[in-house]
């Protein structure tokens, strides 16, 4: 276990205005996506979730088919494809595509995928200045700072902090009206977007049939980004296709309900190709950069291949109690929140934070809102294995073996648990009356650090059943009552503060 | 009836919770079912499952199976064991064709407590009587993996004496996740607060559930507090007359 994977989950749950911020934002994510996917709206949500699962298993499993078809009608309306197999070559690729027209400033809207891949890094390290036009990018990029949320990157941040943000790097003056904040980042944009050569998208879907990426934004930045510049890139992960422009219908009922409950975003836009003779918009030069990066290895099994499934929604995150109390920089990588802990191990190896899997109750809520059904819970369960096997020769993870073969053993060995049973009665502190254990040693100390641990029962239940058996049929309530009450004078009920007895 | 239901007590109320398996068979009984109680049980291999310990798991699960696999009803007083016999079994026995057989086969005689009393007893009133004002905490296994949600409230619901208050947010997790309780024992105490405040919003005096696991973070973190709140089974609300 990484200790500082812990810190960090330490650090953010001592930040109270942090919590407060997190839990206020997707408290409002959660109640705006209830509100519009309530059967009184969309009765037929589930079915609608049912069917973008098997559209996504439908196209993985025959992707192969529909990347060459994509590419082909991409082609067709004067695009090239970029078949990137990692990170690096990608972004060698935007690199040389910049330095070849010659350009120096490339606007961004908000892509994961240029996270995953760091391109503004390598766009920085080239020479080339890259601007993120998505008000939260901007906001993000000004700080120095990466996503804290796969929709709404800048999540963690208050008006104020983005006020005093501004006014630092801006030189504006000190405001903490998001008009104002906004309409300053709207006039540095503006300016930026003149300017700029390249343009910079992501891809929410990719149509194999027509083409076409499909955008979906509120803020607009997306169509000027692909519109002004004389050369637009989208970058898209190879899952991104979608047989059909009509299975559209299906994801973008459920992306903008899901994100950030909306039935449809502001715009929608999709594109084709570059400028055609005789149109009056568009960029001259059109590419879409097909990155694997990992993809091909995760779609190769064919168990954790739903993981692809993934439309970036974000929904998991909002629900998931884990993300709501660390937040989103203390995952690694960088996809946060419940899809990230199923994703950066299988991008980085289960070995790259192997603490990470663990970190989670099971409790589901990720799965239950998911608009593509991806079991994120069984994902972890899975990765949990793996993680295991990894890192099976470390000595943490021997130990923790070793624990549970003599736990294996003790299980499978009724007598051996009995008796253990009793051990444990005479080793464990006895509180006084209805008292619990508020101190144990070892790994039960992180128990006891934050409650109180029960102690175990006088009698067990089998010693009680045995007892009643003795007793006959007959009186068999009466005496189970009675050595209840003489088992367990400490605990009238499970829990019972006091004795009432 | 005179049917004849086997109990799986689970490891922890075995030891350290008794009364909720005893409340249970009195339930039973009551509704006129023979008790069957197989006292080569221990465990369901849960806690090695969710580790991450796949063989360690298996070989508690082959021991589950050899006790239970003739059973004609299986109750268990915990939604978290029964989804592990009933939805995870069978993943632990990919590679063994005669376990992953036996275990789908048990599975559909597998039942939480309130679902058995429901679904297949089809009782909703089991004569109980308990006066006060009570809470339901959902247990996150329960309610998503075995769909556990109205079960519970409707016999509850006929709890002469019984005023059910539902708390805000329902259906969040007491943290309690099994070794992730340990893990990350600051996290799932942070979420144990969360649940907590919920608990006191209502102003029950008890918080009812159908995971002894879940009642154990829960009472741990009462206590730890001081709060004068108690926590419950359902099996012993539904005994209680």
């Amino acid at each position: 276990m990484s200790a500082s994977f812990h810190e960090k989950i330490h650090v953010a749950l001592s930040d109270l205005t942090l919590q407060k911020t997190i839990r206020t934002s997707t408290q409002r994510f959660i109640e705006k996506r209830r509100d519009v996917v309530a059967p009184e709206v969309l009765p037929d949500y589930q079915e609608l979730r049912t069917h973008a699962n098997q559209l996504k298993q439908h196209t993985l499993e025959n992707l192969d088919y529909y990347l060459e078809r994509l590419e082909s009608k991409v082609q067709e309306r004067g695009g090239k494809v970029l078949w990137c197999a990692d990170g690096e070559s990608a972004t060698r690729a935007v690199v040389s595509i910049a330095k070849e027209k010659g350009i120096k400033i490339a606007v961004k809207a908000k892509s994961m995928l240029s996270e995953e891949i760091g391109l503004n890094e390598a766009l920085e390290k080239n020479g080339l200045e890259p601007v993120e036009t998505d008000l939260g990018e901007f906001i993000l990029q000004l700080a120095g700072e990466r996503p804290y949320h796969i929709v709404a990157p800048a999540l963690h941040k208050s008006r104020h902090d983005v006020g005093e943000l501004f006014a630092e790097k801006l030189g504006m003056e000190r405001s903490d009206d998001p008009p104002v904040l906004t309409a300053e980042a709207r006039r540095v944009l503006r300016a930026k977007f003149l300017q700029a050569g390249m343009g910079i998208s992501g891809a929410n879907f990719v149509v194999a049939e027509s083409g076409a990426v499909v955008l979906v934004e509120n803020e607009g930045n997306i169509r000027l980004t692909t519109s002004l510049p004389r050369v637009h890139i989208a970058i898209a992960g190879i899952e991104k296709l979608i047989p059909r422009a009509t299975d559209l219908a299906v994801f973008l009922k459920l992306l903008g309900r899901s994100a950030t409950g909306q039935p449809l975003t502001s715009y929608t836009s999709f594109l084709a190709g570059a400028r055609r003779p005789g149109e009056i918009s568009g960029p001259e030069e059109f590419y879409l950069l097909l990155l694997d990066n990992g993809r091909t290895r995760i779609l190769a099994d064919d168990e954790k291949r739903q993981t692809l499934y993934c439309i970036r929604c974000g929904a998991c995150s909002n629900v998931c109690p884990v993300y709501r109390r660390v937040g989103g920089h203390t995952y690694p990588g960088a996809y946060s929140g419940p899809i990230g802990a199923i994703l950066t191990p299988q991008f980085h190896g289960a070995g790259h934070e192997p603490a990470l899997p663990f970190a989670s109750s099971l409790c589901g809520a990720c799965a239950e809102v998911c608009p593509v059904k991806i079991d994120i819970p069984r994902m972890l369960l899975t990765l949990r294995q793996e993680t295991k096997k990894v890192t099976a020769r470390e000595l943490p993870t021997r130990v923790e073996k070793l624990g549970f073969r003599i736990w294996s053993w003790v299980m499978r060995n009724p007598r051996l648990f009995e008796q253990l049973g009793f051990l444990s009665k005479a080793v464990l502190p006895a509180p006084s009356d209805g008292q619990w254990i508020k101190s144990l040693p070892g790994p039960l100390s992180e128990w006891t650090g934050h409650r109180d641990f029960p102690p175990p029962a006088q009698q067990s239940f089998r010693e009680l059943w045995r007892a009643r058996r003795r007793a006959g049929a007959n009186s068999a309530n009466a005496a189970v009552r009675g050595n209840v009450a003489d088992g367990n004078r400490n605990e009238r009920r499970i829990g019972s503060r006091t004795d009432h007895a | 009836m005179g049917l004849s239901v086997s109990l799986f007590v689970t490891c922890l109320v075995d030891q350290l919770f008794p009364k909720v398996g005893v409340a249970m068979a009195g339930v039973l009984e009551r509704l006129g079912y023979r008790i069957d109680f197989r006292e080569a049980q221990t465990c369901c291999g849960q806690p090695a499952f969710n580790s991450g310990f796949t063989s360690e798991a298996r070989d508690v699960a082959l021991h589950f199976l050899k006790v239970f696999e003739d059973a004609e009803y299986v109750v268990v007083p915990s939604g978290s064991c029964a989804t592990m016999i009933r939805h995870h079994f069978a993943d632990l026995f990919r590679k063994d064709p005669g376990a992953e057989a036996a275990s789908r086969a048990l599975a559909p005689r597998v039942f939480e407590f309130s679902e058995f009393l429901v679904e297949v007893a089809k009782q909703e009133d089991v004569g109980a009587r308990f006066d006060g004002a009570v809470t339901y905490h959902d247990s996150c296994h329960a309610l998503r993996e075995l769909k556990i949600k109205d079960q519970p409230r409707r016999l509850l619901g006929h709890v002469r004496g019984l005023e059910l208050r539902e708390m805000q947010p329902v259906e969040e997790c007491c943290g309690f996740g099994g070794t992730f309780s340990v893990k990350f024992g600051e996290l799932s105490g942070d979420m144990l607060d969360g649940k907590i405040e919920a608990i006191r919003g209502t102003g029950a005096g008890t918080v009812v559930s159908i995971d002894p696991s879940c009642l154990m973070q829960i009472s741990g973190g009462l206590r730890r507090r001081g709060l004068p709140i108690e926590t419950m089974h359902l099996a012993e609300v539904l005994a209680a007359r």
